[in-house]
């Protein structure tokens, strides 16, 4: 097989690239390959790690042509007040500084969760009992219109008028919680 | 308990007692990552940051019990011997990450070696369950009750929307890891695990070789964990990896019937021939080591070999490595020399079960 890239050399890399199930072929000799670098991370295998893997996920953020014209320009300059930690440095390590990075990089933050947790980007497990109340109400709430919704699709009336009530009595607690804490 | 018995005694509950379905699932594991409130993550906080968390973990959980799994001790990295870490790294009740790149790091190890929770790790603490065979959702309940525990103590880092937050973005939501070593010697002898790999995979679970590097997996030895934390209930993930593991087990199940229907006689003089290195070997190395123990191990659940015990293949997997053939030799060993202690000492664990069984005989 010859290289894709150059089709001089034999092709003895061979990658499968597979994104939200969208399968693609690379078939590079070794120095197209080594080209690529950023892109087949697995190239260099001293330092194969999932941080260099997940830096490199990151990196896929921000267009190769942004970064070499303007590194200055767009989410790089952002800084977390907290822990200094810029949204530069983050994409470079793959590790956040400290819980407020959730928060200072918010905004760049979903396409990168969805890449890494098959396209979900909110939490629907354990709550924190410290947390817990007013959270676990609403938690309760939105798995209870989730699933009044599917009873009303499937036309289960009677079900989901039981539902309805249920959280009917949960808004009225969450108001009376609320109310409280205030 | 005291600290030189954690080391002294080699071997864990989860290597010597069997759980449901242990004659292919190994152990069953759920890790938890949290941090807490107002202090910067291990990756880039400060030493007084560290110290504070590590005193913490001292005053507040260093000699108390919890429950069933008794008194924890607080073990601190800078404290350790490099060969005392590696021993705990080999017994995976701390990570190479810990052992090596945290200064500041230290364990709570329970009593009985079930549980392990890290402190400065990556996050600033990792709960791990450790149990044998198939026991996922026990480990979680498990988990689940000693972060109850910890949070009687501490503000966690959570988020409404995104759940536990956690250093590495890979781990944010539930920050849990549940994982199952599985031993699947038939699947690897008739090649179906090349097949099953990449179908699990692409399920959002992840398949790896325990020990050995890369794809490799010495001793028929896998590691099945999930791979997303988010969106996700802990008991969803639980329930989804149990499911994949029950199928797994029915597969490594039919491929040894099958391998014994098919080549019967072929497969039991493998079994022995393997038997015979161990029993008699000079030297060894772990590659060998672990594909004999791993044919051994098969032979004795197929009921070829009698009167020795199961876990002998999750204990010598663990007391041959480097870390602990130094340990039992007592200080630094070169290569060659590791291969003829590494001998020796399955000699002599293949000798107690004779001796054991002798005197089962009288």
């Amino acid at each position: 097989m010859i290289c894709q890239e150059c089709k001089q050399r034999p092709a003895t890399m061979h990658f499968t690239k597979i994104i939200n199930g969208e399968k693609t072929e690379f078939h590079l000799c070794e120095q197209c390959a080594k080209e690529h670098g950023d892109m087949f991370m697995f190239y260099e295998n001293d330092d194969f790690s999932l941080n260099n893997l997940l830096a490199g996920l990151l990196n896929f953020q921000t267009p190769m042509k942004e970064m070499t014209t303007n590194t200055f320009s767009g989410p790089d300059i952002l800084q977390c007040e907290t822990c200094k930690m810029t949204y530069h440095q983050f994409t470079q390590i793959g590790r956040f500084g400290c819980s407020d990075c959730y928060r200072t990089f918010a905004r760049y933050l979903p396409p990168i969760l969805k890449r890494l947790h098959s396209g979900n980007t909110t939490h629907s497990g354990k709550i924190p009992k410290r947390k817990g109340g007013v959270l676990h109400l609403r938690k309760q709430i939105f798995v209870l219109k989730q699933k009044l919704q599917e009873l009303v699709a499937r036309e289960e009336f009677e079900k989901a008028a039981e539902v309805r009530d249920q959280i009917r009595s949960l808004e009225y607690q969450l108001r009376q919680r609320g109310e409280g804490e205030m | 308990m005291s600290f030189e018995k954690f080391f002294n005694t080699a071997v864990s509950s989860w290597m010597s007692q069997e759980g449901p379905d242990s004659d292919i699932v190994l152990s069953s594991r759920i890790r938890l990552a949290r941090n807490i409130v107002d202090f910067r993550f291990p990756t880039v906080f400060s030493s007084e940051e560290a110290q504070q968390i590590v005193s913490l973990f001292e005053q507040t959980f260093a000699h108390r019990s919890y429950h069933s799994v008794g008194r924890f001790e607080l073990l601190k990295m800078s404290e350790l011997q490099p060969i005392e870490k590696r021993v705990l790294v080999e017994k995976h009740l701390i990570s190479p990450h810990l052992a090596e790149d945290s200064p500041f790091g230290a364990c709570l190890l329970s009593e009985n070696e079930e549980v392990s929770i890290m402190i400065n790790e990556e996050d600033h603490i990792r709960i791990q369950c450790l149990f044998p065979g198939l026991q996922l959702t026990e480990a979680l309940e498990a988990a689940n009750e000693l972060d109850d525990w910890i949070e009687e103590h501490v503000n966690y880092a959570f988020d409404e929307k995104l759940g536990y937050l956690t250093s590495c973005p890979t781990n944010v939501g539930t920050g849990m890891r549940a994982s199952v070593m599985m031993h699947l010697p038939a699947l690897v002898l008739t090649q179906q695990i090349n097949r099953i790999i990449p179908a699990i995979n692409q399920l959002g679970l992840v398949v790896r070789g325990t020990y050995g590097e890369g794809s490799e997996a010495l001793g028929n030895i896998f590691q099945i964990s999930n791979q997303i934390t988010l969106g996700k209930s802990e008991e969803d993930i639980v329930e989804d990896l149990q499911s994949i593991v029950k199928q797994l087990i029915a597969q490594e199940r039919m491929a040894r019937e099958a391998l014994v229907k098919t080549l019967n006689i072929k497969l039991e003089d493998r079994v022995f021939r393997s038997y015979g290195i161990l029993a008699n070997c000079r030297m060894i190395e772990s590659k060998e080591a672990a594909q004999c123990l791993s044919d051994v191990r098969l032979g004795i659940d197929l009921g070829y070999i009698k009167n020795i015990s199961r876990n002998i293949l999750n204990e010598l997997m663990i007391l041959t490595q480097p870390g602990f053939l130094q340990q039992y030799a007592g200080g630094a060993l070169r290569p060659e020399e590791r291969d003829v202690r590494r001998a020796a000492l399955i000699r002599e664990r293949l000798k107690m079960e004779e001796r054991k069984n002798m005197e089962g005989d009288e």
